[in-house]
């Protein structure tokens, strides 16, 4: 009796046959990587624009598991101004966190490889593209100029090592001046400090284990500042802590963002929080961009339908309604995508353009774009105008 | 306040301390005062949310009215004006049918090796509460209230999603047919989309089939959305307690102030008037003297650091500890003053 297969079953000799092709792939891309010696020139590039701290162009990191390959990231471009705090928003699963890991070369390899698009690094007097960064050169980057503020602070310290000496470590490898151990020491109680831990000295000789949870995201904080770092990735920072230390962290880091002159790039599915913090938005869905803007674009005129349900499903303090609005369906399956919008099976705003493929990114403003065909119209109306 | 059959559940003084064990022969040697002192009544059909810092004692004051966490160490909890601390064991087997709990992480909260079916049905079954021959259709019709298909039955946990498998934990605390269902942060694991979808839900259910609940969280904002009373717990204790809109648009209690100020406003333009509370919530194993708000607290006195504030009705139904409405007329005394 044959057995009714569920549907995306995959038979061991088909699951074989998927792996073997990925290691192919991999293999070829990890040696690419793992070169020693590379020229400079080889991942020397131009930033489009010279105020930017990051641009992400085209970004695709794919996985390559064995049920077959997970876009994760799927041509996903925007920018990082410096000085300017960018929020990124999306479900889980929509790839935000990956184009952040992207940034710092840390993503889960072999499986997880950029496979196109660039992203450019401003380090002041030149650019660098991390897509093409051998592994070996990026030790010099992460810290000095791109660092990340871990979403666990529970699970992202070592519990057997002191608070002072996990900071020291991350001063010592980066640092470029050869500090000694005293003057190492000094600038980790100086960091403690910064970011507001009254018993500094004190803490410098703790363990993980005997601070709280908000305590625990300042030292992480601290060490992702540790040199001074021209862009910060905040990873959900303060989506494990509570209402009044989640404000707390939100205060510090817009205070020592103003302090270190670095932007940062928040990643967050809290839209409050973003609101709050952001100068820029961008709204992630299933491994794309689906609409970009200003803050105030984004929020006093959600474009996309994604975007706008998303504002409606979250209960806001002081509007009252009835029922919550609730997208319907899910997100589709990373492994198959549909060749037609990712959102069109969820939209209740389909127009006729819908059947059609991936919708291309609309300008509403020059700040404000979206991926949807119900600006299509306003897209062509423009041109005219032109 | 005795037997009033409005109230489905009646909370008074309850307290839960938990041993500190130490020492050699491992002795107690302190004592954790989880739920020091918690007043409250419930009534039928309505749902109490229940805010507060982690630490705070949210979920175990849920716990215990359960009788989920062993004895209690004081006060009274009466379910249907029934002590529920009293009863036997037969008794409170009949009990548990009528209160039920669904727990904060759908992903650890599911046994893995039991198919969705007997997940929720093993409690029907236990109780006896279908025959035999009415049991697919009763569990169909529960799953299917809960949105969930009945071929999903036979399929086990992992197959599912986060929002799925809260709807799993859903069924498997209605199947019983309970009257009041403590929410343990039902939807603090959940996203945004997934959090609106599960909301509608309870509510729904609520409305069908006239449950009561206890909703701990800490969102504020889902809080708002679904309760018709809240509770403002503080290190063991209820600091403010009273209708939504009464709580939400006038918060007495300073420590209720600076929660509600530290919510984010999805508004770029929204003014922040923010009350940022200095440090963290102090250890419930040696809570300060006097108010345990006082070392965190703006408007603190010399009478707070030694006295503890009781229990005051402010508004009629609106109840704050706070030293700062000492003056203020109790209106559960004399006629209703303005507030």
């Amino acid at each position: 009796m044959a057995k009714k297969q569920s549907e995306g079953y995959l038979s061991a000799k088909e699951s074989r046959r998927i792996s073997k092709a990925n290691r192919k792939i991999t293999a070829q891309l990890e040696k690419r990587r793992g070169r020693k010696n590379v020229p400079e020139s080889e991942y020397l590039t131009q930033m489009r624009d010279p105020q930017n701290a990051v641009e992400f162009d085209n970004l695709h990191t794919y996985f390559f598991t064995d049920a077959g390959t997970v876009k994760s990231v799927d041509g996903v471009s925007f920018e990082v101004p410096i000085g300017k705090t960018v929020g990124v928003v999306g479900e889980s699963g929509c790839g935000k966190s990956v184009t952040s890991l992207s940034l710092m070369q840390l993503l889960q390899r072999p499986q997880g490889q950029i496979v196109e698009g660039a992203i450019r690094l401003n380090m002041g007097d030149k650019a660098y593209d991390v897509a093409k960064m051998p592994t070996e050169r990026m030790q010099a980057l992460r810290g000095n100029y791109v660092s990340m503020i871990f979403q666990e602070p529970m699970t992202s310290l070592n519990p057997v090592f002191r608070i002072g000496a996990q900071i020291d470590e991350v001063i010592q490898l980066h640092d470029e001046e050869g500090r000694s151990k005293a003057a190492i020491q000094a600038r980790t109680i100086q960091l403690l400090q910064m970011v507001g831990i009254a018993n500094s000295e004190g803490v410098y000789g703790m363990y993980p284990h005997e601070l709280s949870g908000g305590m625990r995201q300042r030292v992480m904080i601290a060490m992702a500042l540790a040199c001074s770092p021209r862009v910060i990735i905040a990873d959900e920072p303060t989506t494990a802590l509570d209402v009044t230390i989640q404000a707390q962290i939100l205060d510090l880091l817009r205070h020592l963002k103003d302090q270190i002159h670095s932007s940062i790039m928040l990643i967050t599915h809290d839209l409050g929080v973003i609101a709050e913090m952001a100068d820029y938005v961008v709204v992630m869905y299933a491994g794309r961009v689906v609409e970009k803007g200003t803050a105030q674009e984004i929020f006093e005129n959600p474009a996309h339908p994604y975007t706008i349900g998303l504002m409606a499903s979250k209960p806001v303090v002081g509007k009252k309604v009835d029922k919550l609005y609730s997208i319907p369906g899910k997100v589709p399956n990373p492994i198959d995508m549909p060749n037609y919008c990712y959102f069109k099976d969820r939209c209740e705003m389909c127009v006729n353009g819908c059947e059609g493929a991936y919708p291309p990114e609309v300008s509403l403003s020059p700040t404000h774009t979206v991926s949807c065909y119900r600006y299509e119209s306003r897209k062509e109306e423009s041109e005219n105008e032109q | 306040m005795s037997n009033n059959t409005d109230y489905i559940l009646q909370v008074k003084d309850l307290k839960k301390y938990f041993p500190i064990k130490g020492g050699l022969l491992s002795h107690t040697v302190g004592q954790v005062k989880a739920v020091d002192g918690v007043t409250f009544n419930l009534k039928r059909g309505t749902t109490m949310g229940l805010v507060g810092e982690s630490g705070c004692g949210k979920t175990t004051t849920g716990r215990v009215i359960l009788r989920l966490a062993g004895e209690k160490t004081g006060g009274e909890v009466l379910f249907n004006g029934q002590e529920v601390y009293d009863m036997s064991h037969k008794q409170l087997r009949g009990l548990r049918t009528k209160m039920q709990i669904i727990f904060q992480d759908p992903f650890s909260s599911l046994s893995p090796r039991l198919p969705v079916g007997e997940i929720i049905g093993e409690a029907v079954r236990e109780h006896k509460l279908v025959s035999k021959a009415e049991f697919n259709d009763y569990i169909d019709n529960v799953m299917d209230h809960c949105g969930l298909q009945p071929f999903h039955k036979d399929r086990y946990p992992h197959e599912f999603s986060g929002g799925q498998r809260q709807r799993i934990c859903i069924a498997r605390a209605l199947a019983l047919n309970p009257e009041f269902v403590v929410c343990d942060e039902p939807v603090s694991a959940l996203d945004v989309s997934i959090q609106a979808q599960i909301i509608n839900l309870l509510k729904e259910l609520q409305e069908q089939r006239g449950l009561t609940y206890l909703f701990i969280s800490h969102d504020l904002s889902v809080v708002e959305h679904i309760s018709d009373t809240v509770g403002v717990m503080y290190l063991g204790n209820l600091v403010e307690y009273g209708a939504t809109d009464d709580i939400f648009k006038n918060p007495l209690h300073p420590y209720t102030k600076a929660l509600f100020s530290a919510i984010p406003v999805p508004d770029p333009k929204a003014k922040m008037n923010r009350i940022v509370l200095e440090g963290s919530i102090p250890s419930p194993a040696n809570p300060p003297a006097g108010c345990k708000f006082h070392t965190r607290c703006a408007n603190c006195m010399e009478k707070c650091k030694h006295e503890a504030p009781v229990q005051k009705e402010i508004e009629p139904g609106h109840y704050v500890v706070c030293h700062l409405y000492d003056d203020a007329k109790d209106v559960s005394k004399k006629e209703a003053p303005h507030a």
